[in-house]
Formats: C-alpha cells, structure tokens, sequence
C-alpha cells in the first residue's frame, strides 16, 4: 500500500496493459506507460501507431477496452470530471471560435473550467502575454496568421493552470521561428512544475524537448528511456551515410562487424558505429580512394526511430 | 453521469457570446420573415376570407406564425449550427478536454436552441402585439407556449443531427419536413374542417400542430381539455427524444 502511494505522488500517468479495439482493428495493444511528474514525456510513433488513441484514452474520451489509466492517482473513468479539471489538452487541430478574439476565446474556455471573473480576465490576460498574442488580443480569430491561432490553442489548454499538458502535434505546419518560441514556452511551464506529455512526428523536437521518450509502433510501446540513453543503448554514438549499391555493400562490408545496425533507404546506407574512422578507412580502400561523399555525424533520436519502426528495406542487423 | 447544470451553461455561454457579435445581423430576418407572411398571406389572401374558424383571417393566421418562428429559431440551431460544431469546428472535442461531459453538451446546446427560439418567436410577439393582433393580457399565455416549440423542435432536430450520415441529408429535413408541417399543421387553415376524422387521427402525430393548437387557445383565451394533451405530447416527445439523443451524444463523442 506503501509503495503504491509514492508511485501516485511522483507518476502523473499510469497506463497498465491498456488496449484499445475498435472493431476488428486494434488501435492499442497491450499498452504499458508510466510519466513522471514534472518532466516533458515524449509519445513518438509513425501516423496510425495509437498515439492520438492513447492520448484519448488518458484525458477519459476513449475508455480502454481492457486495462486501466491512474492519472494523478485516480481512476480516469471514475473521475473524469475531478482528473480533466486538472490537466489541459490542445488537440491536433486548432479549436477556435473564428468570430471571435483570443481574449474572448479564452474566456469562453475559462467558463468550461467554471473560472468566474475577476479570475476569468486576469487569467486571459496573463496567457495573452504569456503566449505573445497582446498584439492581436482583440482581433477576431479568422484573422489571425496559423503560429498565432495555435499559440491561442496552447493558451485555451493553459486556463485552468493545469498540472498536466497534453500536447498533440503542437508544432506541425509551423514556421521555424514559432517552433523555437513554443518550445521555450513547454520548458518554462516545465521548470514552473507542469508536466508536459506531448506527441510529435519531429524527432529533433522530441530529443530537443522532452526528458523521456516513449516509441510507439502498432499500439505497442517499443522502446522508452531519455532520448541519450536510447540511442546509445539502441545504436551508436556515431551515423556513417553514404550511397552504394547492394552489390557495393555486400562486397564493402563483408566481415564488417563494427557497426550496431544498418538501415537503408533506396541507394542510401546508414551503419551506426562506434567509431566512424575505421568505417571511413575501408571505404576509401574499397574505392581505392576518396572518391564516395560519406557523412559522418552523431546518431540521433530520428535514427533511432527509424530502426525501431523500419524504414521499409533494412539491412542485416 | 449526469447533468452538471454549471457545465452545461457554460456550453450555452459559448454560443451567447458568439450570437453577441453577429445579433444584430442575425434578428433582422428573424423579424422580418414572419412579417412577410402576416402581409401577404394574412392581409393579402386574406382580404377574399370573410372568416376562418371563427375568427377573421388575421386573427387565426397570427397565432400560428409565432410558433413557426419559434420553430425555426430552435431548427437551424440544431440542424447545421449543431453540424458544424460537431464535424467540422470539433468544439464538443475541446470541450471534452474539460470537465464538461457529453451530457452537458446536449443540455446546453438544447437550452441555446430554446433560447434562440424564445428571441425568434418573441420577436414575432411584439410585431403582433404593436400591431394590435395580440389580445393582452390572455395573448400573454404564448411566452410559454414560444420556449416549449422550441424544446420540442431541438429534440428532433438534435436527434436528426446526431444520426445523419452527412450535411447535405438536411435539405431533406427542411424540405421534406419542416416545410409540409409549416404548411398543414393548422396555421394556415383549420385541419378539423378539411379533414376526413379518420386523419384527424393521424394528424394529431404532427409535431407543430400542438404548439399551433396551444397558442391559438392563448389568443382566443380559451382553454378546453384539448390543452392537456397538447401539453402532454409536447413535453413527452420532447423527453423521449432527449433520452435517445443523450444516447447518441455520448456515442459520437467518445468511444
């Protein structure tokens, strides 16, 4: 009994054997989760890999067809109201009323969380300034340029000073710049002790953001840990790419053994090494000569992504 | 679950504050509308009807009028608004991120549509009363009869969207029910005059002939037993719709 309070205290989210079927189809199989507190936990998967499901199922829209979710400790389908009061969701696509500005945007969605005035605009007011809209805080939504409505979406999620944020593609579509400024917004709510689950296809995003990372393939958890740790349990610190035939690397790498995976895409081949300079010395011997353009850079958490849900040809591993 | 009224008014305060910004646009054909009937139909044609049901035309078309507004104030609430709000905009989907629950959703989206309805058939009520059609103070007895149209007709409407496959099924809904009902159900012409008893039977099925029948007898100032039932199939319908709709609600926004 114990134990299982500390784990309520410093876990967020519990997901345990949780699996989702609609039909015939199985969009969640089996599922295993555990967030932290106060950390950026990062839920990564090719499109249709359950994530938007899982998500569903966490803030209690979608109910696991077997398994169960704690989420602050509580039972999410015992306590929707009491856990969703205490978190906040901005969805995949921006839910806004177009009509109207993001400061009364933002009151509306205050009065879904019951916040009454003066709390109501004083609130409104510090996510205005805290998401960088003052400048357009009274203009009509429609009006408004796709980095400021996504911003005014994160702004809605934020009324109720949730203690959990769940981010769905927060980033996707936007310009470079807006990406920047939201993700220095994610880390400032972390430092102040929200925790931030969030899904994303940008792997740079993920390794650039979040603490832990969960890989999800088929409704399954594949691999889980801080991005580091991943790539150098999973791969090798170092990425070696260059373009060769089958034939080549059939012939190149024969009794080749110090690389920890390969993975190719196309005439592209990509071998995660230890040490990239003896990989580079015998391609040079091979060409007798520098005559191949081969990259060498760190391993990221995108090729660890891509060797754990496949790219399609793979090489021997 | 069940209804969290503070939830449920915060869903109809999100649509007060979006009717706030495009009102002004939005009453003038409320008002207008029925105005145009009263003119053509009800000083027009009947300027060649010496008297119907007792009364002179004007005096039996006016009543009836009230309740279409309110009718059609509370339909297109729940028919594309509902729609819209549902498929495209995804606002039941963000209000879902809240402690709001699918039961919430339909009690305020069926309060607003009251709402609207009250503003729709209210509106209609003053250009009568101001122009002397509205015997004060029996007449009065509409405001009650407006807010039960309009629950009656957004728990069909709402029923409706709920369970359409797409947008474009209503046209259907319009055309092929709303329209025949505006037509024969008694506020144009008295049905138990025109019809055979056996249909007056089948006639009574029809949704606006009760709210037509209510306000008649508030104008007339004459209530008969015929007002219970009237009563009785309004609140009844209405519940029995708003059950199923809860149903369908919940299954199409969670799963």
């Amino acid at each position: 009994m114990a134990i299982k309070e500390i784990s309520a205290a410093s876990t967020i989210v519990t997901a345990r054997s949780v699996s989702k079927k609609f039909g015939e189809r199985v969009a969640v199989d089996n599922l295993d989760l555990e967030v932290p507190a106060r950390v950026c936990f990062g839920l990564l998967g090719p499109n249709g890999a359950g994530k938007t499901t899982t998500l569903r199922m966490i803030y209690g829209v979608t109910r696991p067809t077997s398994g169960t979710i704690h989420v602050f400790g509580m039972d999410i389908n015992q306590h929707l109201r009491s856990v969703r009061s205490r978190l906040g969701v901005t969805l995949q696509q921006n839910v806004l009323i177009e009509t109207l500005s993001p400061k009364e945007n933002l009151r509306v969605f205050g009065r879904y969380h019951l916040l009454r005035e003066p709390e109501l605009s004083r609130r409104a007011d510090e996510l205005i300034d805290f998401l960088e809209l003052r400048s357009h805080a009274n203009v009509p939504v429609r009006q408004l340029s796709g980095g400021f409505q996504r911003r005014l979406a994160i702004a809605l999620s934020l009324m109720n000073r949730p203690e959990l944020l769940i981010l769905d593609e927060p980033t996707t579509g936007l310009d470079p710049a807006v990406r920047l400024a939201l993700w220095s917004r994610v880390r400032e709510l972390r430092a102040r002790g929200t925790t931030v689950l969030i899904t994303t296809h940008y792997m740079d995003e993920a390794q650039r953001l979040c603490d832990q990372v969960a890989i999800v393939a088929a409704g399954k958890v594949i691999a889980a840990g801080a991005p580091a740790d991943l790539i150098a349990t999973r791969l090798a610190p170092e990425t070696v790419e260059f373009d060769c035939t089958p034939q080549e690397e059939a012939a190149l790498l024969d009794g080749f053994t110090g690389a920890s995976r390969r993975l190719r895409t196309g005439q592209r081949l990509m071998l995660y090494v230890e040490d990239a300079s003896v990989l580079i010395e015998r391609i040079r011997n091979y060409d007798r000569g520098d005559r191949r353009p081969v990259f060498v850079r760190p391993t990221n958490l995108e090729d660890v992504f891509l060797a754990l849900t496949g790219t399609g040809l793979e090489g021997t591993a | 679950m069940s209804v969290s009224v503070p939830h449920a008014l915060a869903v109809w305060c999100r649509n007060a504050a979006m009717y706030r910004r495009t009102w002004k646009w939005n009453i003038l054909p409320n008002f207008f509308e029925p105005v145009f009937y009263l003119f053509s139909i009800g000083i027009g044609v009947g300027a060649y009807v010496a008297e119907m049901g007792g009364t002179t035309y004007l005096e039996f078309l006016a009543p009836g009028l009230v309740c279409v507004a309110a009718m059609n104030g509370a339909s297109f609430e729940v028919t594309y608004n509902i729609y819209v709000r549902l498929i495209f905009e995804k606002s039941y989907d963000a209000m879902l991120t809240t402690p709001i629950e699918p039961d919430d959703v339909l009690a305020g989206e069926v309060l607003w549509a009251v709402t609207r309805a009250s503003i729709y058939g209210g509106c209609f009520f003053i250009v009568l009363a101001l122009f002397g059609l509205a015997p004060l103070p029996s007449a009065l007895w509409v405001l009650l009869v407006i807010p039960m149209t309009g629950l009656l007709f957004a728990s069909i409407g709402v029923v409706f969207s709920l369970r359409i496959p797409n947008i474009d099924f209503f046209s259907f809904y319009f055309t092929l029910f709303l329209t025949p009902l505006f037509l024969f159900s008694d506020v144009f012409f008295p049905l138990e005059e025109r019809l055979a008893r056996p249909w007056l039977w089948v006639a009574e099925a029809l949704p606006l002939l009760h709210p037509v029948r209510l306000a008649r007898a508030a104008f007339r100032g004459q209530f008969s037993p015929v007002v219970l039932w009237d009563l009785f199939y309004i609140l009844g319908v209405s519940f029995l719709l708003l059950v199923w709709a809860r149903r369908s609600v919940r299954q199409r926004l969670t799963n």
